[in-house]
């Protein structure tokens, strides 16, 4: 009988962990929303030259402020319409993309990677280094974080990847306080102890045994940070730190625009609702994203 | 008891904790484990006896490495844990495992089954990947977990096979001594047998020896070779299980025993109500750490630290009241 058993255990080929994993994901109906509009917006970024018939930077100045195409005075030449100065909105959104979707990448990745690494000492070490870290964060978190960021770009230079390290920087006591405090949790655990007494050492300890089990708050961090990064960086593109002017992205398309908001809706809705669905869609995907790395959510 | 045998020696075993009070009052010392002397032979079981703050789990805490013991010696299958270099102990570590009393938090949640219990072998051997299934499925036939368990996450089970999965990872190395920190406590009653049985029956076909830790009498009694009864981190009587069993002399064993509970009404002993708490550890009574508690105490008792004395029937007690024949 058990030999039966074990055949038949051997003939079923266990899904691979990614085929697992997509399983899961699938099942969670706004994560995969949120996901293919993520999608989109990736490869309409991509390929925003194909994609578009004007440069987002030609301004055609016998259209400035054009209506959306189906509004009274609307063209389809431009469907969303035209700022300011006459540049086509559509274009400059699927370009923007790339600038916003880059930012959001970058900020969240490195405060993520790194926020991750320091919390994780900090916890496991406890004791002087765990205060040390945890001052040290104290003190980032008690500068508003657009001034320290404002202070860091000074630094290194506007620009926009130097405007995405400053708020990476300003981000990171979040994901240090976040991950400390579960790794805390987590190695007082008596799996951890087991670990320790089958002779595991410190990284194994930390990295395979403590880190995955602290992971679900942190995707979430992540996901909603992401709208946070782009909105930090309109900011800074507002003071004139972060993408410099021409450069089509949505923050500062927004920032720019502002004093059109009572006569031209167009011009400042669009690039709002753009960081809006995004940020949503980010929204959702992290938190399927976190369900289907759950293993106590599967059956 | 102390035959040429043992596995596990330990000899006037100590285990302080410093204990910050706050900020401006001065470091308080807690005697977790003081002068505490056992040994464990090779094949049988200990049981380590007494409520909770006695000690029992700061033992435990030695005699797996977790911690080292402030003074004493520990000697463990010819190494010297108290003073062994880490190379030492990385070595003496995989003869000793660990089961532990809850098995909801003894399973990483994030692993299959298959890889928990494989974990040891990771960590300490260099065996290929297919060697380490084939292992990791041999101890799960043996311990009486299914083979298709071994893809599963640890939450799909119930505390009982949570166990089962907690005692093949514990044996996955072929230790000489397995720890059990109240290795049945957190399961149902019903499953307690089953885990109980399958401890006794791995523990003669591997040649096991434990070190019990429980607080459940009637679980000693079924399993131990031998008892400790422990209070306030000192040996209160120690002896072989059947003696202290049938007739123990300490007024602490007997008032715990007493507390045991009998289906049979000819069976229940008069019950000996203990006045007050355990005394805060940070200020434990001068004199014998049970003197405030004891129905015998008397002026001596007060003032005199009772040594552990060896009693005719080779048992032992740290009893002025047994010394002196009033008990």
């Amino acid at each position: 009988m058990s030999e039966m058993v074990q055949t038949a255990v051997a003939e079923s080929v266990p899904p691979g962990p990614l085929q697992e994993f997509w399983g899961y994901f699938r099942e969670n109906r706004g994560a995969l929303i949120g996901f293919s509009f993520i999608v989109a917006v990736l490869l309409a970024a991509l390929f925003a030259n194909q994609l578009t018939p004007h440069s987002p930077y030609e301004q055609y100045r016998d259209y400035i402020l054009t209506p959306p195409a189906w509004q009274d005075g609307g063209l389809w030449r431009f469907p969303l319409g035209t700022d300011e100065v006459g540049r086509d909105i559509l274009t400059r959104l699927i370009h923007g993309g790339r600038m916003s979707l880059f930012i959001g990448m970058m900020v969240v990745s490195l405060s993520l990677l790194l926020g991750t690494m320091i919390g994780l000492i900090a916890g496991y070490a406890k004791g002087m280094t765990d205060t040390l870290i945890m001052r040290a964060m104290d003190i980032i978190m008690a500068l508003p974080s657009l001034l320290l960021a404002l202070a860091i770009v000074t630094i290194l230079g506007p620009g926009l990847i130097n405007a995405a390290i400053a708020i990476a920087i300003t981000y990171l006591p979040h994901y240090v306080r976040i991950t400390r405090a579960s790794v805390i949790t987590e190695s007082s655990k008596d799996y951890v102890t087991a670990s320790r007494v089958s002779g595991a050492g410190v990284w194994r300890l930390m990295f395979i045994t403590i880190l995955p089990n602290c992971m679900a708050p942190l995707i979430v961090q992540a996901s909603l940070g992401f709208s946070n990064a782009i909105l930090d960086a309109a900011a800074l593109g507002f003071i004139g730190l972060g993408a410099q002017p021409p450069s089509p992205e949505w923050g500062s398309m927004l920032s720019g625009a502002l004093e059109f908001i009572q006569r031209a809706w167009w011009v400042v809705t669009f690039p709002g609702l753009m960081i809006l669905l995004t940020v949503l869609a980010f929204n959702l995907m992290g938190d399927g994203l976190r369900d289907a790395l759950d293993p106590k959510m599967k059956r | 008891m102390n035959t040429k045998t043992d596995l596990l020696e330990a000899r006037d075993l100590t285990r302080f904790y410093d204990v910050s009070q706050g900020p401006f009052k001065p470091h308080a010392v807690v005697k977790a484990l003081d002068g505490v002397t056992f040994s464990v032979a090779t094949g049988k079981t200990l049981a380590v006896v007494g409520e909770s703050g006695c000690g029992k789990s700061t033992l435990a805490r030695q005699v797996t490495m977790i911690e080292r013991p402030t003074s004493g010696q520990l000697q463990f299958d010819g190494f010297d844990l108290a003073n062994a270099s880490d190379q030492q102990l990385k070595e003496a570590r995989q003869r000793v495992q660990m089961i532990f009393q809850n098995p909801f938090g003894s399973l990483n949640p994030r692993k299959k089954v298959g890889s928990i219990i494989g974990e040891p072998l990771v960590i300490n051997t260099g065996l290929s990947k297919s060697e380490r299934e084939e292992q990791v499925r041999s101890m799960m036939g043996l311990v009486g977990l299914r083979p298709e368990y071994y893809g599963r996450y640890p939450h799909m089970f119930s505390g009982g096979q949570r166990q089962r999965i907690a005692v093949a990872r514990a044996l996955m190395l072929r230790p000489k001594l397995v720890v059990a920190d109240e290795p049945v406590s957190a399961l149902d009653v019903s499953v307690q047998a089953q885990v109980l049985n399958l401890l006794m029956d791995l523990q003669s076909e591997l040649n096991l020896a434990y070190l019990l830790i429980s607080h459940d009498l009637s679980v000693v009694r079924h399993i131990a070779d031998d008892v400790m009864v422990m209070y306030l981190g000192k040996v209160a009587e120690y002896g072989e299980s059947e003696q202290v069993f049938s007739n123990p002399r300490h007024p602490y064993t007997r008032a715990l025993l007493a507390s045991t509970p009998h289906l049979k009404p000819q069976n229940r002993q008069e019950h000996i109500v203990l006045k007050g708490e355990i005394p805060s550890p940070l200020a434990p009574p001068a004199g014998c750490v049970f003197h405030t508690r004891c129905p015998y105490a008397n002026e001596r008792c007060r003032t005199e630290i009772p040594q552990l004395r060896t009693l005719a029937d080779s048992r032992k007690t740290a009893c002025h009241g047994v010394e002196e024949g009033r008990v």
